[in-house]
């Protein structure tokens, strides 16, 4: 497999200049993710509007990879519901470790192309973790308002 | 052996550093004949074994295997004296002063677990201090730490200075009279920055501490003399040292060892055994409960017949040429930034590239088959210390050569091209 594979343009752009990196002063949820491996961290912020999320962002230190992948979700969580951001997590989860994925309604599934570019990982199992240490925070948010989570 | 230990040059033939070619002694480890592109440089971690080791532990299960110090067969017997005689090998590699001062573990982690349940639980009381480095491996924290809430002791550290050496004078005014142990790497992991031990136990023993001494990525790499450095406590593991995985040492003095508990109770340990009462064997067994890893302690004493055979001084020869050659041609690459090693860096080069972390360092490495260890080495408190989450390490071996360290720097120049 070629590296380009993995380090797209689009990843190499959002490793570079990841988007919404920033913190949410007064967020209705966030959590820390953190990576024992590498100590890398990430925190996410959300904020919700009953169920639907109406501003996500993150911050953090990590590899090109972490970074644009927590980018690349905060891109496409805006104004998703929680329930839909959570089916957007299990199917990713599966595109990036080869588990079975359940079809996506049309409006996610585009989303998810949106994704795709990340799922090179898949070859690089040391990496898989780097993909999903974000979206482990999110779903962390979501459930306790602000523990840290770990990728194990 | 082939190709290994000092040999007769050819006329015109120049001199490698050490008197070996890490080329030809290649052909002596397998793992390069199944992988033939592979760039190793990760022996820091765990280095690959010689043929002569892989395959006593083999002939060892094939001829003379039968559990020790138990059976009265001839066979058990066998068993029992090629264990011993690794043990004998083992000392004469520390120069202990008697092979009953070596205990053998499961590696230098379970060796300082060992001091700190036994040693430290039975001789330390709450407000004792333990004064450990800044450069410390978490296996030379955590013990102290589960000791500290065990019992109370105080963990002190002792800073680096701003090469990246170990502070001594910042280190000597940190001992005081209630310092009973001062735990101190001989060769720091994350970094290559080599610890001045004679200096550490002069101060310590002055002060009145016992000093236990990771030597983790020395023995590999130095000729180490417990005698001479005058420790308290040496450990090791044997798969950083050419050996089998599973096995370790613990060197300790005798005195310290005869008057310490044991710390794990079972089989092998004891004299007799009542249900009111138990008396236990003299060190090392005392230390040794349960079934040895037999396979391993012998396999260990090969891999020292190999560290031996190719000569102390030729690995240290090597090693220091090959490291210095790392620090040159790696300090000629733009944005690249080595850690600091202080006054003397040995086998190990950890760096900082600008702007790329070092796990797609690592990834875009690996691609170019060069293997090398990213992260924070199990030295997290150092890495903060230095300001950095993560490093990318490149460790030595004997069978590393400058064309190793060449494919090394190609391919950060490469990382550094696609992450431009």
């Amino acid at each position: 497999m070629d590296l380009r594979d993995l380090y797209q343009d689009i990843i190499l752009d959002h490793g570079r200049h990841p988007r919404n990196f920033r913190a949410i002063e007064h967020p209705t949820h966030t959590a820390q993710g953190h990576n024992p491996l590498c100590g890398d961290r990430v925190t996410v912020f959300l904020t919700l509007d009953g169920e639907q999320i109406a501003d996500v962002a993150f911050q953090g230190r990590g590899c090109a990879i972490s970074t644009a992948a927590a980018s690349l979700m905060t891109e496409v969580l805006k104004g998703k519901t929680v329930e839909e951001a959570r089916e957007l997590f299990a199917h990713f989860h599966a595109r990036v470790t080869g588990g079975n994925e359940n079809p996506l309604p049309a409006p996610l599934a585009d989303e998810m192309e949106r994704l795709e570019p990340l799922t090179g990982v898949k070859a690089y199992p040391a990496r898989v973790k780097c993909a999903t240490l974000s979206w482990h925070a999110l779903e962390a948010a979501l459930q306790t308002d602000g523990a840290t989570v770990k990728t194990e | 052996m082939t190709g290994a230990g000092p040999k007769i040059l050819a006329p015109g033939e120049q001199r490698l550093p050490g008197g070996f070619d890490p080329r030809r002694l290649r052909q002596e480890f397998p793992i390069f004949a199944s992988n033939p592109d592979l760039v190793f440089l990760d022996s820091g971690a765990s280095a690959q074994k010689p043929a002569s080791v892989i395959d006593r532990v083999a002939d060892y299960y094939r001829t003379d295997y039968a559990n020790v110090h138990r059976g009265v067969y001839r066979l058990s017997a066998r068993s029992t004296d090629l264990f011993e005689q690794a043990r004998v090998k083992v000392q004469r590699f520390l120069n202990a002063a008697d092979a009953r001062e070596v205990v053998f573990v499961r590696g230098a982690t379970e060796a300082i677990n060992l001091v700190a349940q036994s040693w430290g639980g039975a001789f330390l009381e709450a407000g004792d201090e333990i004064l450990i480095s800044e450069l410390e491996h978490h296996s030379n924290i955590v013990p102290w730490q589960l000791l500290r809430d065990r019992v109370g002791i105080r963990l002190v550290v002792a800073p680096i200075d701003a090469t990246g050496g170990l502070d001594v004078a910042a280190f000597a005014a940190r001992l005081s009279p209630r310092t009973r142990l001062v735990a101190v790497t001989h060769l720091a992991n994350a970094t290559g920055a080599l610890v001045p031990i004679e200096t550490v136990v002069e101060l310590a023993h002055r002060a009145g501490a016992r000093v236990l001494v990771d030597g983790c990525q020395a023995a590999p790499r130095l000729q180490v003399d417990v005698q001479a450095l005058g420790c308290d406590f040496y450990a090791f593991s044997g798969h950083k040292t050419y050996g089998p995985t599973g096995i370790g040492v613990l060197w300790g003095r005798h005195e310290l060892l005869a008057a310490m508990p044991p710390w794990q109770g079972g089989g092998e340990m004891i004299l007799n055994v009542t249900f009111e009462k138990t008396l236990y064997q003299e060190p090392p067994h005392r230390f040794e409960a349960g079934t040895p890893d037999i396979s391993g302690a012998i396999g260990l004493g090969t891999a020292l017949d190999f560290i031996e055979e190719l000569g102390r001084d030729n690995i240290l020869e090597h090693e220091e040429a090959l490291t210095g050659y790392g620090v040159d041609r790696l300090s000629r690459i733009p944005g690249l930034q080595l850690v600091g090693a202080g006054q003397r860096r040995l086998g190990i080069l950890s760096f900082d590239l600008e702007g790329i972390h070092p796990h797609d360092v690592a990834t875009v490495l690996d691609r170019h088959h060069v293997a090398v260890r990213a992260g924070h080495h199990c030295a997290q408190p150092l890495l903060d210390k230095l300001g950095l989450g993560a490093t990318t390490r490149a460790s030595l071996g004997v069978y590393n050569d400058e064309r190793d360290i060449d494919a090394l720097a190609a391919a950060i120049e490469a990382a550094q091209e696609m992450f431009r």
